[in-house]
């Protein structure tokens, strides 16, 4: 116990931490694990999820979010949302570029390429 | 002018700096807060990247796969270890410093350095067998016929991120040695300890993105 900067008593998080610390070496070990099951394009789905809950727990308790006021929470969400934006405009994009000679810019991904290949 | 000078007079080894246009309380706020706004560039300057390597996942997905199988998942799983290890002692050096407990913090930040260059040296392994191989953008086996381009676009997102966040490692471990040496100086105590509350933070963030970068690079690839 001790008193902080801001002249508040502080009580030491240190149990807390810990738990917090096992519990993202769970994940990272079920992560590892799930990515030996093939769910194909899924498996990235799942990945990103099991990611998005660890970046939470060190976002909330490590780097003290869950303490922080408003404006700081909209520090952090907006170049999530930022984010999002680019990558969703990204994938918008891309399906409607074509070349000048009429030909797609890019072909379409390798897996479902196969099937109107076939018509050749 | 009287009242700064007597707030100088005042002023001991480890209190928080003078500021004029605000209280010690306030500045400290700002500073978390400018903090969390020079994240938030970082998160963009790797959303950038992880829009490029989202996208052509999703263009080349078996090629992908095929090149992420080549990465060995778990040296990469061991760095993920040795970074999450690594935060937690980030957040216990915070969690001393605000107690009171310099000596300790001093120890829980040199080892977060530490943890900061082994995850370096086990990169360093992870590269040089990349090279090894060929597999380094700009070499002649790299360039030539012998590989897919869709490949080569692999490894060239493979190197640009995790270099980008290795960069960031480095700066992350000099600004924690930093912070170190001024706790155990005494410039930083339980009465100012913004900047090593600040330093942590960036940190968390490095391992923030290589929470991310892991997955997408060595396990769903």
């Amino acid at each position: 116990m001790s008193h902080s900067q801001t002249g508040s008593t502080y009580h030491s998080h240190g149990a807390l931490y810990l738990k917090v610390f096992w519990a993202l070496l769970a994940l990272t070990v079920i992560t590892v694990a799930v990515s030996r099951v093939d769910f194909g394009t899924w498996n990235i789905v799942v990945a990103m999820v099991i990611a998005s809950i660890k970046a939470l727990m060190v976002a909330l308790i490590f780097m003290h979010l869950s303490h922080e006021d408003k404006v700081t929470w909209l520090y952090a969400i907006f170049p999530l949302i930022l984010m999002g934006v680019l990558i969703g405009l990204v994938f918008l994009d891309n399906p409607y570029r074509v070349n000048p000679d009429g030909s797609w810019e890019y072909p379409l991904p390798k897996s479902t390429e196969a099937a109107p290949a076939a018509h050749h | 002018m009287s009242h700064s000078d007597s707030a100088h007079s005042d002023w001991k080894l480890g209190d928080p700096p003078i500021v004029h246009h605000m209280d010690s309380h306030t500045a400290y706020d700002a500073a978390r807060l400018g903090m969390w706004l020079f994240l938030a560039t970082e998160i963009l300057l790797f959303g950038g990247l992880f829009a490029a390597y989202l996208f052509y996942h999703w263009m080349y997905f078996a090629e992908f796969h095929h090149a992420s199988k080549s990465l060995n998942w778990q040296l990469g799983g061991l760095n993920t270890i040795v970074l999450l290890f690594s935060s937690y002692l980030a957040v216990m050096a915070v969690d001393s410093v605000k107690l009171g407990k310099s000596e300790k913090a001093y120890k829980y930040l040199m080892a977060t350095i530490g943890c900061g260059f082994i995850f370096l040296i086990i990169k360093a392994f992870e590269y040089h067998a990349k090279y090894s191989h060929g597999l380094f953008p700009g070499m002649d086996t790299f360039n030539s016929e012998a590989h897919q381009v869709e490949y080569k676009m692999f490894f060239g997102l493979y190197f640009c991120m995790t270099a980008l966040h290795a960069f960031h490692v480095i700066l992350g471990m000099g600004l924690l040695l930093w912070a170190a040496l001024k706790v155990r100086a005494g410039h930083f105590s339980s009465k100012y300890y913004t900047p090593v509350e600040v330093g942590a933070l960036y940190w968390h963030l490095v391992d923030l993105i290589w929470i991310y970068l892991f997955p997408l690079l060595y396990l769903v690839g």
